[in-house]
């Protein structure tokens, strides 16, 4: 009999990603609301101490499965390991960050299970004991409400959008190992990892975005982006007509074509507001226009639109944001 | 080599949607279909293959009657032949079932590489590719913005949050095509001349061994109840004044109303 909230707890370079927390944390909720335990699989290669930091997190099992061939991620190896989990702990509920590797691994896992998976869910419900999930389509131009035919109910949850709960390091879990037998060199194999910009955030898991568009005008003045991203404390991105003009590389961009991102704060500069590039933010809890234009469509959904010039406006909010944070 | 491409229709990335009269999909009447923007990236990285390795590249669809006119395009940008999977008794919303339809006919084909963009604009669901991969034993490599083919084997980058990952693999495989692994060409006169006679053929489901029972809405991995208009957005507040002024203003609202900062 199925029971109880699964949740793959993503790590890498032995840390878990902030993904993982929010993953943990609704994975603790539904776990409540169902009356049920919450369990969570790491896996990796000397990672034994996160088990104690996924119980800090609500988990009263955690699986563990520090082999030396999946120190580095492989889809086949970390799936072997997924299904043998799922089929250890015989989950109701299976849940995975929406993240690069999550997006990867879990429609495979859904797939040898051969059960539905519900990619990039934005919200959870249940009602007498079923669960019902809410993911965005289109990019976000629409919302739908899917529901499981077969058990485990499985999905990713978008990331940015679940409030991660404060740890209770008072709390302990049942630690298992699994994986042992996973000892066979897996098929696919990640041979390097190239920090393609180390130290940014990513635009996936920013809580603040400053993008530009068209308005900055050329490759030469995307620092004006960047140099308020980073005083901010947050990640920078671009509009589709920047990225295909070649000023900036295509993982900054935002949108239909690009990526689809939720962040509490969007900043965006002399960006006019295609409905591509609305679909793309228009779930940012806050959105902030800088236009020139002052019919520019981004003004009808702006919390804050200043209409102005953002070569005068962005250095400006730049520099006082860096005096603010200075004192 | 033989090299298959699977793409996708999907309305125009500029539709506004609306919500179709059984409350669960979209109103499809007046909606331009167009082949799915990051499959276009899946078809020129295939027809590249096939000019360096020499070889065929067959496109491959599952759709209803918006889908010939987009195989006939993806002849012109250099597929050698095209085949049409009839819609009928397939749960094309449901990406499992979606997928074990391609594994099968991907299965008939025994290609050495297959060619997917990373995700379909439209149900956003980014798991086909990894399904049919699962159902044919294949490895497979998302997001790939790099690739190298060697003999049996190949290479690939792929974009993960803050870097790329470098991944090598044996062939067959699966591949999800990312913006930035090439350019792709617009068809030029001559080709889509050229078109017209490459062969496009229609299969069903019955071609493939397969039946509703399999593929249909019973065997789907999930059901969707409702789909819904997010809620619309407000303007808000304009902020004037000198650019000084504006910035001081917005950096208020940011810290008191916002609390980013």
């Amino acid at each position: 009999m199925a029971n109880g909230v699964l949740v793959f707890a993503e790590q890498r370079d032995g840390a878990f990603k902030k993904a993982t927390y929010e993953a943990l944390s609704e994975g603790a909720r539904l776990a409540e609301k169902l009356g049920q335990p919450l369990s969570a699989v790491v896996i990796g290669s000397t990672i034994g101490h996160l088990a104690g930091e996924a119980a800090h997190y609500g988990a009263s099992t955690v699986y563990v499965a520090d082999v030396a061939p999946l120190a580095k991620y492989s889809t086949d190896g970390y799936a072997k390991v997924l299904v043998e989990a799922i089929h250890t702990a015989q989950p109701a509920v299976v849940l995975a960050p929406a993240t690069a590797m999550g997006k990867d691994l879990a429609p495979r896992v859904a797939a040898r299970l051969d059960v539905g998976l519900a990619s990039d869910v934005v919200e959870t419900q249940v009602e007498n004991g079923v669960l019902t999930v809410v993911r965005p389509v289109y990019a976000g131009k629409a919302f739908a409400t899917v529901t499981f035919r077969r058990s485990p109910a499985f999905a990713t949850l978008r990331p940015n959008v679940f409030p991660a709960a404060a740890p209770d390091t008072s709390r302990t879990a049942e630690v298992r190992s699994i994986g042992a037998t996973i000892v066979d060199a897996p098929q696919a194999r990640v041979t390097d990892i190239l920090a393609a910009a180390k130290g940014k955030i990513e635009l996936t898991e920013a809580s603040i975005i400053v993008s530009g568009g068209r308005g900055i005008k050329g490759p030469e003045n995307y620092y004006l982006i960047q140099n308020l991203a980073d005083a901010l404390g947050g990640a920078a991105g671009a509009s589709r007509a920047v990225v295909d003009a070649g000023w900036v590389d295509h993982s900054h961009q935002v949108g239909q074509t690009g990526k689809t991102v939720s962040p509490t704060l969007y900043i965006a500069c002399g960006i006019s507001g295609a409905i591509q590039h609305l679909a793309g933010m228009s779930s940012s809890k806050f959105i902030v226009a800088i236009n020139k234009d002052p019919e520019a469509p981004i003004f009808k959904i702006a919390d804050y639109g200043i209409v102005g010039d953002l070569f005068e406006v962005v250095p400006k909010l730049t520099e006082q944001v860096k005096t603010l944070r200075q004192n | 080599m033989k090299i298959t491409v699977c793409i996708k229709a999907v309305p125009e990335t500029d539709t506004r949607i609306k919500i179709a009269a059984d409350g669960c999909s979209i109103e499809r009447t007046d909606v331009k279909f167009i082949i799915s923007p990051y499959d276009e990236f899946a078809l020129e990285e295939a027809v590249r293959l096939k000019e360096s390795k020499g070889g065929q590249v067959i496109a491959l669809s599952l759709g209803g009657d918006e889908v010939p006119n987009l195989l006939r395009e993806a002849l012109a940008r250099g597929a050698d032949e095209a085949i049409h999977i009839s819609s009928a008794g397939i749960a094309t919303d449901d990406p499992l079932c979606v997928g074990k339809t391609l594994a099968a006919a991907l299965k008939a084909l025994t290609p050495d590489i297959v060619f997917f963009g990373k995700h379909g604009v439209g149900g956003d669901n980014q798991q086909v590719h990894a399904i049919v991969a699962e159902k044919l034993g294949w490895p497979q490599v998302t997001v790939v913005t790099k690739l190298e083919v060697g003999d049996g084997r190949l290479r690939a980058e792929r974009e993960i949050e803050g870097g790329i990952e470098v991944v090598e693999t044996v062939l067959p495989a699966v591949i999800g095509a990312q913006k930035g692994l090439n350019e792709p060409r617009y068809p030029k006169l001559q080709s889509i001349m050229q078109a017209k006679k490459k062969p496009l053929v229609t299969k069903s489901l019955a071609d493939f061994g397969l039946s509703a029972a399999d593929v249909g809405p019973e065997a789907a991995g999930l059901t969707t109840l409702a789909l819904r208009l997010p809620p619309p957005r407000q303007a808000g507040r304009k902020i004037t004044g000198d650019p000084g002024q504006q910035a001081s203003e917005l950096l208020s609202a940011l810290q008191s109303e916002v609390k980013v900062i």
